[in-house]
């Protein structure tokens, strides 16, 4: 059973272009990627874990995951999550996330105004979740950004609320967009929903500079093959 | 029915637009303290009454043109 692939549902939007990455990224880590129609009303049975991918799904009209949290398939992923489901947010995935309400706080243009793409440090600061499990306290991960608006924003009752609940996993160590508490990553108050605006999934080959990563989703395959088993 | 919804960022929330328009502006050579970037959003509608179109509205508001989190908005109905 320890070579179970466990199903990870990719859910493809109008406007992603992160989400062959992710799949890629996913079956190199030892999962099984499945990609899945923002219009399909179900998520596949036997589903382990979904993510977001990173992309500009429609357009990113009106606010960056404004309208793509009225999909057909987020009612889905809303009762998957709400059943304790497995759900990544990466980049454009974390801004759907926090404006389907699944995540706290928002995503705003960058404070520069300029499209920020590059590798960046971060700090871990939880590694009791399923999505950094395979990282140790306080490590250094470097993951590339890319992104026009990912300033987090939370006000202030609500960002003391997540630095109580130990909910922001990630943290930028040198802040490249603005974010309230160099915010980089973030869980929902269950632990079982977490956006960050890095992309570990062009983190996980050597080629690409980092395999930092691979820390992250491999985490999360190793949290979806045990949730595959206590399913079966 | 026309309406308009002006969507504004919420005072003491960080506006980078605001601040690269001021700046622009003052570079142009007007005396500009302060711009303050929002979205104006023009609909027809249809509805019985204006009350009603406000109420309506009101749900646009909330559920997808303002963030209430860092944005706040200001509707008009045409009389």
């Amino acid at each position: 059973m320890t070579e179970r692939r466990p199903k990870i549902a990719i859910v493809v939007f109008p406007g992603s272009n992160d989400d062959w990455d992710a799949a890629l990224a996913f079956e190199a880590l030892g999962a099984e990627p499945a990609l899945v129609w923002h219009g399909e009303l179900e998520l596949p049975r036997d589903v382990a874990a979904v993510a977001l991918p990173g992309g500009f799904s429609y357009g990113d009209y009106l606010r960056c995951g404004a309208i793509a949290r009225f999909a057909p398939v987020m009612a889905a992923i809303t009762r998957f999550a709400a059943d304790g489901g497995l759900v990544l947010g990466i980049c454009n995935g974390f801004q759907i996330l926090c404006e389907a309400g699944l995540l706290p706080g928002t995503l705003r243009p960058n404070a520069s105004l300029t499209f920020a793409c590059r590798d960046v440090p971060l700090v871990v600061e939880r590694t009791d979740t399923p999505f950094t499990s395979r990282c140790v306290a306080g490590q250094r991960l470097t993951i590339a950004i890319k992104h026009g608006e990912g300033c987090y924003f939370a006000d202030e009752p609500l960002l003391s609320e997540l630095e109580a609940n130990g909910q922001i996993a990630l943290r930028y160590e040198q802040n490249p967009n603005g974010s309230v508490a160099a915010v980089a990553g973030v869980l929902n108050a269950e632990g079982n929903v977490f956006g960050l605006m890095p992309h570990p999934e062009h983190a996980v080959d050597a080629l690409l500079g980092s395999t930092d990563g691979a820390l992250v989703l491999g985490s999360l395959v190793d949290a979806a093959r045990d949730r595959a088993l206590a399913l079966v | 029915m026309k309406a308009t919804v002006l969507v504004r960022p919420k005072p003491g929330i960080l506006d980078p637009q605001g601040e690269a328009v001021e700046s622009s502006l003052r570079h142009l050579g007007f005396a500009v303290e302060k711009a303050r970037v929002g979205r104006l959003v023009e609909l027809e509608i249809e509805a019985e009454d204006p009350a009603r179109a406000r109420d309506e509205l009101e749900r646009m508001c909330e559920q997808l043109l303002a963030n209430p989190l860092i944005e706040s908005y200001e509707i008009t109905v045409a009389p």
